[in-house]
């Protein structure tokens, strides 16, 4: 007869938290917190001894007294007799300004290197390669300022343009760069609906909303005839006129205009004017970060095997389809996690535009109001809230579209 | 038959036709030429613009490079010389070399202290990167920072000796006890390197020479591409460490340790450099005991180090991820223990797939040490948006100088990426 027997009953004994594995790391968590707890309680003090020595406290009442600085490029209305905490959101629509435009040309360069850099073409490949490692081996800093010596030393002072026969002209007519920034048209609403400008513009950035909607929706009812008869019935002018129709009555019956910068005193005036600092600091950071992008794009076409190619073929679908329907989306599993990354990267690499004295949220609230109030602990602390919640509502999007590519195993 | 066919065709051959080179169009440059750039009329037209951009591009850099000035005293000086010609005055650097390298403040009869310390370095990395140099250079490597230290700060020769000293008691203590029990042998080798410190810095106070042989140097008269090189391997050396440490924490499985490294990663890698140098240099200083005096070098030496820290881990953890279930659980049946598992079986395996991503973490990093001139140290690009440019003689070079930096930088990260991209290919083990 076999017996069972129960292993013995076994009695929990001190020595155990080091030597069974089981209750090992209950011991080293618990070092681990003690060491943390004091850790951080040794710091706090040092800060509090450190602040009562130099009769200092925690305090958030500048943010509401008047900055008394001027910034030169601002989205929303600011005197240096606005707040602090107005100084510090005309830094962060700034910042977003330079990093959303920046995206969309690094996005372009470097799409068109990557592509190109497997071009057939022996030179032009040779010359994407040559551009990659250029722009990726030298600091994005170095770049910045070349481009803002450029937009300072080498560009014409506006006084240039004057007289019978001026040293410099304008480009078409239409656009002025000068050492002082470029001047470009900018549109003009004759009989606005609404008392305040940016009313007007929401309206016309709705419509176009409600015109995106329209396309989809035209595209739902274009598949659904295709899959009832076979045959796709042609969108594309219907498409054309979703899009512009609607926004282009809105526009006309607001009355655009463009009004063309001219040189008026010792100045252009009218039309928008773009400074030197966003220029050097949105052309440094996106062909900087394009040469990154490139390498990418680059990665994500050639992981996807010529088997794909070939066996879409064999199935007897058109190049363009091949490319669309098989080839793309399987890159863009590869290439959109590491793009989304390096537009993480070019709004954290904004943050140097305090080298060259754009007003963005580092040089606002980090820089000149840091240095007036003397509030170092409370700005430093704001600036890397702002920074890390960009940072983690991009990781949460890249998070939620990498689980809905990822590949259904298992 | 045969007879009949040869009346069926006008013409049969008879003899082997000889072998005859392939159509000048089919090969050698001309076939090449034809492939590779005007395969097509769209690829001609490429072509034909790429050719035009390189040559606007040479036209413009090579007559002002060719006729550059290399001997004046200033600015003015150069655009005598040049008569009106274009031509770069890259007497600028001739003149400046040793600020752009040293820095503004560095005592001129102690450049030789740096330029040795640099030579170390270099026999000193070399056993780390190419694994086939004798082993024994690693004593250098070992021996490096301390000499090192010695040579730039100079100051009383026990400081460095002491260190030296603790770390060696530390490496003595781990390896004798480490092999059995790796926590005892780990925190006993801290535990005695701090004692030989505690009591060295004591015994360095009370012998405190009036001259030491070598002048001190204070940090703030650390400057130009030295600091740049001295940030840079500083605090890659220090982040690889403490990058492992923060990897092997995250994918932990006690809930505490794994939250406090997932918190300082996400945070760390959250903000921009820029915030964490800001913190270094006004805010850091509150968080030390009152009166203690720690300079900003090493403030912003223990920044940078964390931020790069964050920025390794990552890429080890993606090595920890790539390696098979397989292999972890290979290593515990064998009856390792974690530290012996990770040492002997994982480390090196996980190490080898991150080393192209560190490399690329090294170069990013060496890149960003130029973000310090932004809170005002006088790195290379301190030195020339400060001092050089702003000087009378010199105001409006921008272009030799920032080509200068642009170049110098150029080839040492150019260089490490080749660097890595030959390890890779020495260290593929795998057949393919």
């Amino acid at each position: 007869m076999t017996i069972l027997t129960d292993p013995p009953e076994e009695q929990f004994r001190i020595s155990m938290l080091l030597s069974d594995t089981r209750y090992r790391s209950l011991t080293f968590q618990g070092i681990a917190l003690v060491v943390l707890i004091f850790a951080i309680a040794y710091l706090a003090g040092n800060l509090i001894q450190n602040l009562t020595q130099a009769g200092l406290s925690i305090s958030y009442e500048f943010l509401f007294k008047p900055s008394g600085y001027d910034i030169n490029q601002t989205l929303i209305p600011y005197t240096s007799q606005s707040t602090n905490l107005r100084a510090a959101i005309v830094g962060v629509l700034n910042t977003l300004l330079v990093a959303g435009l920046a995206c969309v040309t690094a996005t372009i360069f470097g799409v068109t290197a990557g592509v190109l850099r497997l071009s057939k073409n022996w030179l032009i490949r040779k010359l994407m390669a040559v551009y990659v490692e250029i722009f990726r081996n030298i600091p994005v800093l170095i770049w910045i300022i070349i481009i803002f010596t450029i937009m300072t030393a080498v560009m014409p002072a506006p006084s240039a343009f004057r007289g019978e026969d001026p040293d410099s002209t304008m480009l078409l007519g239409l656009f002025a760069f000068t050492n002082r920034g470029v001047y470009v048209p900018g549109p003009q609403l004759a009989s606005p609906l609404f008392a305040a400008t940016a009313l007007n513009w929401f309206l016309v950035v709705l419509f176009l909303v409600g015109s995106w909607f329209g396309g989809r929706a035209l595209g739902t009812w274009a598949t659904a005839k295709q899959e009832a008869t076979g045959v796709r019935p042609t969108t594309w002018y219907w498409t054309l006129a979703i899009w512009f129709v609607p926004a282009g009555i809105l526009l006309a019956i607001m009355g655009l205009h463009w009004q063309i910068p001219a040189l008026k005193g010792f100045n252009f005036s009218g039309g928008i004017k773009v400074g030197g600092p966003l220029i050097a600091l949105w052309f440094a950071l996106s062909i900087y970060t394009g040469a990154f992008i490139a390498e990418n794009v680059r990665a994500g076409i050639q992981a996807i095997s010529k088997g794909q190619t070939e066996a879409a073929a064999s199935l007897g679908l058109r190049p363009g389809r091949i490319m669309n329907l098989v080839i793309l989306p399987q890159a863009l599993r590869v290439i959109i996690p590491p793009l989304i990354s390096q537009y993480l990267n070019i709004t954290k690499n904004s943050s140097l535009a305090i080298a060259v004295g754009y007003a963005d949220v580092t040089a606002t609230l980090g820089g000149i109001t840091l240095n007036q109030t003397g509030r170092a602990i409370e700005c430093v602390l704001l600036l890397m809230l702002f920074y890390l919640t960009i940072s983690l509502s991009i990781s949460a999007v890249m998070n939620i579209y990498n689980n809905s590519v990822k590949l259904k195993e298992r | 038959m045969s007879d009949a066919h040869a009346h069926s065709v006008a013409f049969v051959r008879t003899e082997v036709i000889p072998q005859s080179p392939p159509p000048a169009q089919q090969t050698g440059v001309m076939k090449w030429l034809r492939d590779n750039l005007f395969s097509s009329w769209a690829n001609t037209l490429l072509t034909l613009v790429a050719a035009w951009l390189i040559y606007l591009i040479l036209s413009a850099i090579l007559p002002w490079i060719f006729n550059g000035v290399w001997n004046a005293d200033s600015l003015t000086q150069c655009r005598e010389i040049l008569a009106g010609r274009t031509g770069a005055c890259f007497a600028v650097l001739t003149e400046r070399w040793n600020q752009l390298l040293f820095g503004y403040s560095y005592p001129r009869d102690l450049y030789w202290r740096p330029v040795l310390a640099f030579a170390i370095m270099l026999v000193a990395i070399a056993p780390v990167l190419f694994f086939d140099l004798p082993r024994k250079l690693l004593i250098v490597t070992a021996l490096f920072p301390f000499i090192a230290f010695y040579l730039i700060w100079g100051g009383p020769i026990l400081t460095p000796i002491v260190a030296l000293l603790g770390c060696g008691a530390g490496y003595v203590v781990f390896n004798r006890y480490g092999k059995g029990n790796f926590a005892a042998g780990f925190f006993g080798g801290i535990a005695t390197a701090f004692v030989v410190w505690g009591v060295g810095g004591f015994v360095v106070d009370l012998v405190r020479p009036e001259t030491p042989w070598m002048t001190p140097v204070p940090s703030r008269d650390l400057g130009g591409f030295m600091l740049n090189m001295m940030l840079g391997v500083t605090c890659v050396s220090l982040s690889v460490p403490l990058g492992i440490v923060l990897a092997l924490g995250r994918q932990s499985d006690m809930p505490l340790i794994k939250g406090i490294c997932v918190v300082f990663i996400e945070f760390v890698r959250g903000v921009p450099l820029i915030t964490l140098l800001f913190v270094a240099s006004v805010m850091l200083a509150y968080f030390f005991p009152p009166d203690s005096t720690v300079d900003l070098f090493l403030r912003v030496v223990i920044m940078i180090t964390m931020f790069s820290s964050a920025y390794i881990a990552e890429v080890i953890r993606g090595g920890l991820a790539a390696l098979p279930k397989g292999q972890f659980e290979a290593a515990d049946s064998l009856g390792l223990d974690y530290p012996q598992a990770m040492r002997l079986i994982i480390l090196p395996q996980a190490l080898k797939i991150s080393i192209p991503g560190i490399v690329n973490v090294a170069v990013g990093l060496f890149k960003d040490t130029t973000l310090v001139s932004v809170i005002s140290m006088f790195d290379l690009i301190g030195m020339i948006r400060g001092p050089i440019l702003a000087s009378t003689e010199w105001n409006g070079v921008y272009w030799e100088l920032l080509g200068f930096a642009s170049l110098l930088f150029f080839v040492v990260c150019y260089g490490i990426s080749q660097y890595s991209q030959w390890l890779e290919r020495r260290l593929a083990t795998d057949h393919r």
